[in-house]
């Protein structure tokens, strides 16, 4: 399959349906696992790289599940194109870096993709729309375990699955779920509770993972550990806080709705004006604009109807989606912005004026309690 | 005060989080705290970067001759990268690893998936340990034929995990 063929579609976690999907953009299991005494990439010759990618390479396209796939050696593909993978979230930041040796395989929904040769011989991962980790990791447990009659992965019997990293040895798992959380951000309350999650022993990051900003209100919430632990008990804990954190979301909403209705409402007619009517935007300001409209739809105030387009516009406004089709080969940051306005304003003329009169809460209001 | 990361500058950066219970300082400068994304302290996670400081300085626990036979990596290199080379220089820096691991994880063993090709292996060596109490307790009580029975029960049962 080629690069055009699978980007022309949206991923199935962007336009699907899941559990929470109001709230839970999307959940993500990833696994690392390496061949049994060969260096681990960073450490590895060019030829040793080679000759793991290709094994590995040959044996993940023989999956079942990679049956209509795209393939691709690291240094076939051009830098835009590999930030089109990062923006995805199909490839990491890391990985786009690397160059001869690397490889990536995924499948055409683009639920399932494979690094080869990242900080690890493969970091495969499951990704799906709403709060569904447990079938996000029994998708990528099944892969791990097909892939098991083909090569054999580094492992013992007292720390489990043998990574790169230390802090990633026992189950080789990042599990994580990517939460828009514009009623505690609004609320003030987003630091409370990212301390609260850090404290037991759960990480919360920006939009692309470790060490970057967190912007449109998006957030990731990850396991920490990785030994000492199984899987299971890990996805356990992990649900159990990100369905805290949710009715915490859900309650700053109500609260705001109910206390500061003026200041909700002057939120979202401003963010829609804004957006209609700008010529020029930042990736960061369009992305904590197009958040607003994101809660507008939760609340009913735009029709439900746009939830896909102005969803597909959190991917379409990045750097290197708005480049990918223009024409020219590389463009200037001025050029950019114009260009992103011109697609925002295209979009949403037409989703209809927010109508305030229409605004409700998703679930009851439980703001006795606070 | 040096910061931690590059040993160079002088730090201005001041971080110390609490994550389950243990307590965790990083010392870091202007620019590092700026490359390391340290603009907000409470999305920022301060395992991630005392991997490549704290986790040197346990690793040197191991004598410093000592290189890996697989993959040929020294401490020296963990300290630069704070990666392994190999599956192997998990044995092989034990001793530095083990008191590492115990600070950055909830326990020192796996209690996740095992591979089908070691489930066969602890099986087999799980039969085999009752298989030789039985055949020691055999041998006491002077059960002789029973003895004899359990010796060929443990030869195969060696033989199966040998192929």
């Amino acid at each position: 399959m080629k690069f055009s063929r699978i980007i022309a579609n949206s991923g199935e976690w962007l336009s699907g349906d899941g559990p929470n999907r109001h709230i839970v953009v999307s959940s993500r299991v990833r696994l690392a696992r390496n061949l049994r005494d060969k260096p681990f990439p960073g450490w590895a010759k060019k030829s040793e790289r080679l000759e793991v990618m290709n094994s590995v390479k040959q044996a993940v396209e023989c999956l079942p599940e990679m049956d209509e796939s795209y393939s691709e050696n690291l240094e076939a593909l051009s830098p835009l194109e590999k930030q089109v993978l990062v923006e995805r979230h199909l490839i990491s930041r890391e990985h786009a870096a690397k160059g001869v040796g690397s490889a990536v395989v995924m499948n055409a929904p683009q639920s399932l993709s494979v690094m080869i040769n990242e900080e690890d011989h493969l970091r495969m991962q499951a990704i799906r729309c709403g709060l569904q980790l447990d079938n996000v990791f029994k998708m990528i447990d099944r892969v791990d375990t097909e892939l098991e009659s083909s090569l054999e992965f580094a492992y013992s019997a007292e720390l489990g699955y043998l990574t790169a990293c230390p802090s990633n040895v026992g189950t080789g798992m990042r599990a994580s779920a990517m939460l828009h959380l514009p009623g505690l951000v609004m609320s003030d309350q987003i630091n409370k509770i990212i301390n609260s999650v850090n404290k037991i022993g759960l990480a919360v990051r920006g939009l692309h993972g470790e060490g970057t900003e967190a912007m449109g209100n998006l957030f990731q919430v990850s396991n920490q550990t990785t030994l000492g632990e199984a899987e299971e008990e890990i996805i356990g804990r992990l649900n159990r806080v990100i369905e805290q954190v949710i009715e915490h979301e859900q309650n700053a909403r109500a609260l705001l709705a109910q206390r500061k209705a003026i200041t909700l409402h002057d939120q979202i007619g401003r963010a829609y004006g804004l957006l209609c009517h700008s010529y020029s935007i930042s990736s960061k300001e369009a992305l904590n604009l197009l958040s607003i409209i994101k809660l507008g739809i939760d609340l009913a105030v735009f029709p439900d109807a746009h939830r896909f387009p102005v969803d597909e516009l959190f991917i379409e406004t990045q750097p290197a989606h708005l480049q990918k089709d223009a024409q020219v080969v590389k463009m200037s940051s001025e050029e950019r912005d114009a260009l992103r306005a011109t697609l925002i304003r295209a979009k949403l003329s037409q989703v209809p004026q927010p109508d305030i009169a229409r605004l409700r809460l998703a679930t009851p209001a439980t703001t006795e309690n606070q | 005060m040096q910061c931690d990361v590059c040993q160079s500058k002088e730090a201005t950066v001041f971080l110390t989080q609490i994550v389950d219970g243990k307590m965790q300082k990083v010392n870091l400068c202007e620019n590092c705290s700026k490359e390391k994304g340290v603009n907000d302290p409470t999305g920022f996670a301060l395992t991630d970067l005392l991997l490549g400081l704290g986790a040197s300085q346990e690793i040197e626990k191991s004598p410093s001759s000592v290189k890996c036979p697989i993959c040929g990596f020294t401490q020296a290199d963990f300290k630069k990268t704070g990666r392994l080379g190999c599956s192997n220089c998990y044995m092989v820096f034990t001793d530095g690893i083990g008191p590492m691991l115990k600070n950055m994880h909830k326990g020192t063993q796996h209690t996740g998936k095992t591979p089908a090709a070691f489930h066969k292996i602890r099986e087999h060596s799980e039969k085999i340990k009752t298989l030789q109490e039985n055949l020691t307790k055999a041998i006491e009580a002077e059960e002789f034929e029973l003895a004899a029975n359990l010796r060929d029960e443990i030869r195969q049962a060696e033989a199966a995990l040998a192929s």
